[in-house]
């Protein structure tokens, strides 16, 4: 099956055109790095099936970050067939350097002038036809939010050709010229085109397969030695230069800028991110999300949870006594448990978090925060993982991709994971904000942003060294829409109705026939070094252990470790805060350990497992304390 | 003194104090919010210049600083209709030239 990769500049409506090329499969967001995966769909290309691949976003192929490492090193993976290169139509100019970057690999390409609609809010007229002569591929305009020009786009793929690459000036090809004699057996045993090899060994990123050779890296070295010298500057920064000129010279002779138009979308930033009144309102509408989300939740919960209550009770009443109606009850309570206790919170948050994203209010977050990200030797860019954390910690581990600097990733994978999860958030409202009030809930919040801090300062002393700082992108606001933002809730929660339902159901099943077993005592006695320190009745040891596979288990477990919904009649108000704060910290789910894993190795993943388990601990022993004040 | 020497030795002052006023690049921070100003060099290594030029921020262009965060906060920019948010650290880096 032929591949088509889809490849661009970071948010230029790569994963929106997957989605609509192939189905709603793709997180599509409006900030740059939104995708850090490779992810595979298929779609029919004149009526024959075609594998697409969305890449994260890449400025250039000179990669910055581990994210545009994978673009890069899939595209020169021998496995393309096809590049489609989508650009940002309203960002013409500097798109095409990428564009031009591309042509040099050789490979048959298409160029869609994506965001149609955003060049000409902007006023820019781009002469399609004229570009497609210009560069020898052809060329389509599209609107892939609203699914505008993709039938002429797929029409398109079949003749898609290699791009004509761009000429430097003399003495930059005179040195790709020597290069080129000495490389040539070296970049056939490579499989990549020569020009591209050259063009990688003058900019002093060798690409794979060309080192340890002697001969070749003094030959190389000599070249770069002799533009540096004559220019002044790093051949790699002569080489993005020209790029850049030969971009500015394409996009005058294509393209014709008028009157921009300006309405709220320019405007809005000047109070958003207005240097007093832009923090007030960000408090304002993080704590409205959070405050929304526990409304609403609340409600949900409180029309749900009785039906739930009473249908249970019918079932077992229905089924007698007996170890086979124990575990049908346990299964059921589990099925139950995820519509009434865990999606009333889950679907707004999601929704919430979705229309945040959309709109672009992240990256500004991420402005915003970035002065006081700095007090923990990071910048405003890992505000995103910790954002995205809020909702699952795994693609917040996976977002660390998009840090530059290999100790920045360290730092905030270990903090992101510390972040509340939707998983957590349930534990938090559906046991302290439903059995203590939410002002305890709003606090254990408060509690958790104080302590990550504090780690962060923590690791900033262990770890110390400064990366770049902040060069982030701060896209347009978007208007969302509707449906793509529900296709996003969807997307997120088919996460926990595939892997989390089923598994709660288990779990609940299982619980239940330890219970009638008579084993579970025994492993509660097992827990008790667990229980006993933080003050918890031992029936609690059970479902601690169980929020090791899903966080929010613990809290469905509890319930049934009691064998009541209602847990005000079994746990005080303090146990309840210290069994939730424990819960916030000790070590992340198995699927986020996984994910750090992957990122950091196994054993960093283990540091950060024993630490925050550690954390756990002092924060569940310092929450007793408290409580027993009180 | 002849007329020749003052010519030869006031013209280069006159033509440094000029310089001084209008060509002496500053780093972006000292630029006032809402000037706009053009890149004169960029003061660092070849990974922060590669990286500021992926962005369109490189000699040449012209950047106008739209806002600045207060407590040494990043800075945000426009260059070629395009905004990003940058460090204060990486900022200092950027000389510009103020334009009218
Ligand atoms: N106005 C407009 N918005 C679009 C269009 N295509 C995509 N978008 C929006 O642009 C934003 C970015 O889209 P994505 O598909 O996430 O971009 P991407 O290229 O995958 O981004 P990265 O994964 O970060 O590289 C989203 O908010 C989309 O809804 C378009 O044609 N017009
Ligand atoms: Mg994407």
């Amino acid at each position: 099956m032929r591949v088509i990769a889809l490849v661009g500049q970071p948010n230029s409506g790569k994963s929106t055109l997957f989605n609509a090329l192939t189905g709603y499969r793709a997180v599509a967001s409006n900030f740059p790095g939104t995708t850090v995966e490779l992810l595979r769909g298929k779609a029919l290309v004149g009526g024959r099936p075609v594998e697409v691949v969305d890449l994260p976003g890449t400025y250039s192929l000179l990669a910055g970050d581990r994210a545009e490492e994978l673009s890069r090193d899939f595209l020169i993976s021998g496995e393309v067939d096809v590049v489609v290169n989508v650009v940002d139509a309203s960002l013409l100019s500097r798109s095409l350097e990428l564009t031009l970057e591309l042509s040099e690999l050789g490979l048959p390409m298409v160029v869609c002038l994506n965001m149609m609609d955003e060049a000409e809010h902007k006023g820019i007229k781009i002469d399609a036809e004229k570009l497609s002569d210009l560069l020898g591929v052809p060329v389509a305009e599209t609107v892939a939010a609203r699914g505008i020009g993709l039938a002429k786009l797929l029409s398109l793929i079949p003749q898609a050709r290699p791009a004509r690459p761009p000429r430097y000036s003399a003495d930059v090809e005179r040195a790709l010229a020597q290069l080129s004699e000495v490389v040539a057996p070296i970049a056939k045993a490579t499989g990549l085109p020569p020009r591209y090899v050259v063009i990688r060994l003058l900019a002093g990123d060798p690409p794979p397969g060309t080192s340890g050779q002697p001969e070749l890296s003094q030959a190389v070295e000599e070249a770069r030695e002799k533009i540096a010298s004559a220019r002044g500057e790093d051949p790699a920064l002569v080489l993005s230069a020209e790029r850049h000129a030969a971009a500015v010279s394409l996009f005058e002779q294509v393209a014709e800028v008028g009157h921009a138009q300006v309405g709220w979308r320019e405007r809005a930033d000047d109070i958003l991110m207005h240097p007093l009144l832009g923090y007030p309102i960000m408090v304002l509408v993080l704590f409205g999300l959070f405050w929304a989300v526990f409304k609403v939740g609340g409600i949900l919960e409180g029309l749900l949870l009785p039906p739930l209550e009473e249908l249970s009770q019918g079932l077992g009443a229905l089924l007698g006594q007996g170890l086979f109606s124990q575990v049908v009850v346990g299964a059921f309570q589990g099925l139950w448990a995820g519509v009434a206790i865990v999606l009333p919170y889950l679907v707004p948050f999601l929704f919430l978090l979705a229309l945040l994203e959309d709109v672009g209010y992240l990256p500004r977050v991420g402005y915003l925060m970035d002065a006081l990200m700095h007090r923990i030797g990071l910048h405003g860019k890992s505000v995103i993982p910790f954002l995205l954390g809020y909702g699952c910690s795994v693609p917040a581990v996976l977002a660390t991709r998009i840090l530059e600097d290999e100790r920045d990733r360290l730092v905030t994978a270990a903090l992101a994971v510390m972040v509340p999860c939707a998983g957590r958030a349930i534990v938090v409202f559906g046991l302290v904000g439903r059995y203590v009030g939410p002002l305890a809930a709003f606090g254990l919040y408060v509690l958790n942003l104080v302590v990550i801090a504090l780690s962060g300062w923590l690791l900033a002393r262990l770890l110390p060294g400064t990366g770049p700082g902040l060069i982030m992108e701060i896209p347009p606001y978007r208007r969302p829409n509707l449906r793509t933002l529900l296709g996003k809730v969807w997307l997120r929660l088919k996460d926990f109705v595939v892997v989390a339902w089923p598994l709660l159901i288990g779990t609940s099943a299982l619980f239940a026939l330890l219970q009638a077993l008579g084993w579970s005592p025994a492993l509660n006695n097992g827990l008790r070094f667990l229980t006993w320190p933080l003050g918890l009745p031992k029936e609690a040891g059970v479902p601690l252990v169980f929020g090791i596979l899903r966080k929010e288990l613990s809290l469905v477990m509890l319930t049934q470790a009691f064998g009541t919904a209602d847990l005000s009649s079994v746990l005080s108000q303090g146990q309840m805060v210290v069994f939730t704060g424990f819960v916030l910290f000790y070590m992340p789910c198995l699927a986020t350990l996984a994910a750090l894993g992957r990122e950091l190795g196994p054993r960093r993943a283990g540091l950060v497992l024993l630490g925050t388990t550690g954390v756990a601990l002092l924060i569940g022993l310092f929450l007793r304390g408290i409580s027993a004040l009180a | 003194m002849g007329r020749g020497s003052l010519v030869r030795e006031a013209f280069p002052v006159i033509i440094r104090l000029i310089m001084n006023f209008d060509f002496e690049p500053l780093p972006l921070p000292s630029l006032p919010p809402g000037r706009t100003g053009q890149v004169v060099r960029i003061q660092g290594g070849r990974g922060l210049t590669l990286r500021l030029a992926r962005l369109g921020i490189r000699p040449g262009a012209r950047i106008r600083l739209i806002s600045a965060s207060p407590f040494s906060g990043p800075l945000l920019v426009e260059v070629d209709g395009v905004r990003v948010a940058l460090g204060r650290g990486v900022t200092r880096r950027i000389l510009v030239r103020p334009l009218p």
